[in-house]
């Protein structure tokens, strides 16, 4: 092995910066799953009948589902039973009415991880719901927003609140039956985000969720819930960070997204969950589902991700284009380390005629990472001038990881056009020592190669969150060149 | 005056995989000069430019080499870099994403934060960018596109020269800088090369072909056959070398130089 390999490989070394645990009395439900236990969690949240007879029908479904085997990850079975599937930080009244009654250890832990929630240091332009683990602690901006009749608030809330919106939407997407991990979500989510903009709005702020993971052998089932009606738009990021644990921890989350005629949603995520430690212990399973509908004409769903985080990630973020002339569009850059898995892609369904779709698709493989591309682009016989275009790119640095492409195609009409583009090219030493010919030293080459190579997808996020995202990928790849 | 030597090789024996290829080289080049390294295929030619830009894989098995007053060998590729040694690749490789203004504007930052120098912001370095893309006849284009991606063969070596034209390096290695030119490109190129040329700084050209001494008039030549320097002369060498052929060399040559 060269030099200039072992540096690339001590460049990957890099500790996990969000790793701490914060002390904090919590309320947790004994570890468990039975249907005393979801309607606990139900009773706990005040929520109506029909919503409690959702989750308990969701439970009995889930009782007849068998775990999935077809992804292109490896894990030891996961025991449902010794997960806590609620865990709340204890709140001395009914739950705090403002963010002056948080707890302040909980508006510290968010300070530390860069999201003020407080009035002063807020993060300017940026709406935040913070979810510290099943509950959300505090929404930024609520008042501002809610002037222009956007709704911006913890599910929970969502439910209080608005309940004809949440029971209108909620399982529209995804129904309760859909997927092993979707069915569980649907038992016994616990939080998450809500947002409802209203006709012909444009939201004039960015929205986000920052999701966090603190409680130990807690499992977290967040459900978040974006519709935008006729003509309205908005651009939504979530963000995630958990403790170093040796165990692993589950998070099955549920995303769905409604966009109507002629509205835009642009969905963003940045995941750094942890990944576990160099020798695969510990660790997020992130087995998530999240869908878009774009329902209405000329709508437009964008899901841009950059996933550097969880020891094992398995989602895909996907887009039904029933409208007509309706788009979807898919942007992802995936990063695995050390023994981090991934297994993610998108599907886009079309059915309205004249829709079209775009996947754009970033793997970067280190150390003994795997990293696995897993695409449907279903066009069906109604969806007449359909057009898809797909390219799949991966990127290996070093000998021992691993990078895998699965895109399935299926067309059921003759006037519809998709295109496939993959290619698979390794950091060479060439690159890098071209780099070092010109005075720029390895690790800023190695960030440098890694950036031009995921350039695309991060010129889809918001302008503050690229920044943010390419000194991730820097992080996260630190010590990893080979 | 005397000329100071910028560069001063000495005895110097190198390999790849335990395989010897450069097998005693000296060579001392002054401020001021163009030196040619000329030599057929298997030569050892490139070898040489790798092993001065500091390229990994290669062992040193004798010998040392002074630029500067430094010892070369030392210095990691990047550092040499920064102090002034410029090589232009055979074949440059291309960094797909990575503007190639962001590119050169990072290269020249890290030769003037070395040097102690403020780094230049976006419009300075631009100004400068132009003024310097006039001397290879360069598109404007070129400097929005990825570092070397989708470039002609004549495109990727009139950038080398181009980043050679912004960087302004004590010593300029042109590696091969004419293989793959057609006649036109290759007298845009040594143009470019000439306008380069000053009293203190030096190049050493490596090339197969005596052509591109027809446009790069150096001021020694050597014959580099089989890792030894067998001649060294005047540009006249590298004439008679073409019409002869580097048979004639190794015949005439008997004792290693």
């Amino acid at each position: 092995m060269s030099t200039a390999t072992e540096t690339i490989e001590s460049l990957v070394k890099q500790e996990y910066k969000y790793g701490f645990v914060t002390d904090v009395e919590s309320e947790s439900a004994p570890p468990g799953l039975n249907e005393d236990i979801i309607r606990l969690i139900s009773t706990k949240k005040k929520e109506p009948a029909w919503l409690t007879d959702w989750r308990l029908k969701a439970y009995r479904h889930w009782l007849t589902m068998a775990e999935p085997k077809w992804q292109f990850v490896k894990y030891p079975k996961i025991d449902f039973q010794d997960i806590t599937y609620y865990s709340a930080p204890k709140q001395k009244t009914d739950g705090p009415k403002s963010l002056d009654e948080v707890d302040p250890k909980l508006l510290e832990t968010y300070e530390k991880l860069g999201i003020p929630l407080r009035e002063r240091g807020r993060l300017a332009g940026v709406a935040v719901d913070a979810v510290f683990d099943s509950v959300s602690v505090g929404t930024t901006y609520r008042a501002q927003l809610m002037e222009k009749g956007i709704i911006f608030c913890s599910f929970s809330e969502a439910v209080q609140d608005h309940p004809e919106l949440v029971k209108k939407y909620l399982g529209s997407v995804v129904p309760y039956t859909d997927n092993y991990y979707a069915t569980l979500n649907s038992a016994v989510f616990t939080d998450g985000s809500f947002c409802y903009i209203p006709k012909g709005v444009r939201c004039p702020m960015e929205l986000s969720t920052y999701f966090r993971i603190n409680a130990a052998k807690s499992g977290q089932f967040e459900r978040t819930l974006i519709v935008a009606d006729e003509g309205a738009s908005v651009s939504y990021l979530e963000g995630c960070t958990a403790p170093m644990r040796d165990e692993n921890q589950l998070h099955a989350a549920v995303v769905e997204l409604v966009a109507l005629d002629n509205a835009e949603i642009k969905y963003s995520t940045v995941q750094n969950w942890y990944p576990g430690d160099e020798n695969g212990k510990g660790g997020i399973y992130n087995f998530v589902t999240k869908r878009g509908m774009c329902k209405g004409k000329n709508s437009r769903i964008t899901w841009t991700q950059v996933e550097t985080g969880s020891a094992i990630t398995w989602k895909y973020p996907s887009c039904i284009l029933l409208g007509d002339n309706s788009k979807g569009e898919f942007y992802s850059v995936a990063v695995v380390n050390n023994m981090q898995q991934a297994d993610t892609g998108t599907k886009m369904i079309h059915i309205g005629k004249n829709t079209s779709s775009t996947i754009v698709s970033k793997g970067i493989s280190a150390g003994r990472g795997q990293n696995s591309y897993r695409g449907l682009v279903e066009i069906r016989k109604s969806a007449a001038n359909a057009r898809n275009f797909s390219q799949c790119d991966s990127m290996l640095i070093g000998a021992k990881c691993g990078a895998h492409t699965f895109p399935y195609i299926e067309v059921k009409n003759t006037s519809s056009s998709v295109e496939h583009e993959a290619s698979t090219s390794k950091i060479g030493e060439d690159q890098i020592f071209y780099c070092n010919a010109r005075g720029i030293a390895t690790q800023d080459a190695v960030n440098m190669i890694v950036n031009g190579f995921c350039k695309e997808v991060f010129k889809e996020l918001p302008m503050e969150f690229a920044v943010e995202a390419q000194k991730l990928l820097g992080v996260s790849l630190e010590g990893s060149v080979g | 005056m005397s000329k100071q030597p910028i560069l001063e090789i000495k005895n110097l024996s190198a390999g790849v995989e335990g395989k010897q290829i450069l097998k005693g080289v000296s060579l001392t080049i002054n401020e001021g000069e163009v030196h040619a390294v000329m030599g057929p295929n298997g030569s050892g030619k490139s070898t040489l430019a790798a092993v001065l830009a500091g390229r990994d894989g290669y062992d040193i098995s004798g010998g040392e080499v002074i630029y500067q007053g430094k010892d070369l060998l030392e210095l990691d590729p990047e550092e040499r870099a920064r102090e002034g040694v410029f090589l232009a690749f055979q074949y440059p490789v291309e960094i797909p994403g990575v503007n190639s203004t962001y590119f050169l504007k990072a290269a020249l930052n890290e030769v003037r934060k070395h040097h102690g120098q403020p780094e230049l912001d976006a419009m300075e370095f631009l100004t400068l960018v132009r003024e310097r893309m006039k001397l290879l006849e360069l598109k404007d284009d070129l400097l929005k596109r990825s570092v070397n991606e989708g470039f002609s063969g004549g495109e990727k070596k009139r950038a080398e020269i181009f980043q050679m034209a912004v960087l302004e390096p004590k010593l300029a290695i042109l590696d091969e800088t004419d293989s793959g030119l057609d006649i036109d490109a290759l007298k845009v190129v040594s143009t470019g090369v000439n306008k380069l040329r000053r009293p203190d700084n030096a190049q050493l050209v490596i090339t197969h072909y005596q052509r591109l001494l027809n446009f790069i008039i150096p001021d020694y030549v050597h014959v580099l056959v089989d890792g030894r320097i067998v001649k060294s002369g005047g540009k006249e060498l590298a004439l008679e070398l073409e019409a002869k052929g580097y048979d004639w060399i190794l015949k005439s040559q008997t004792v290693p130089a």
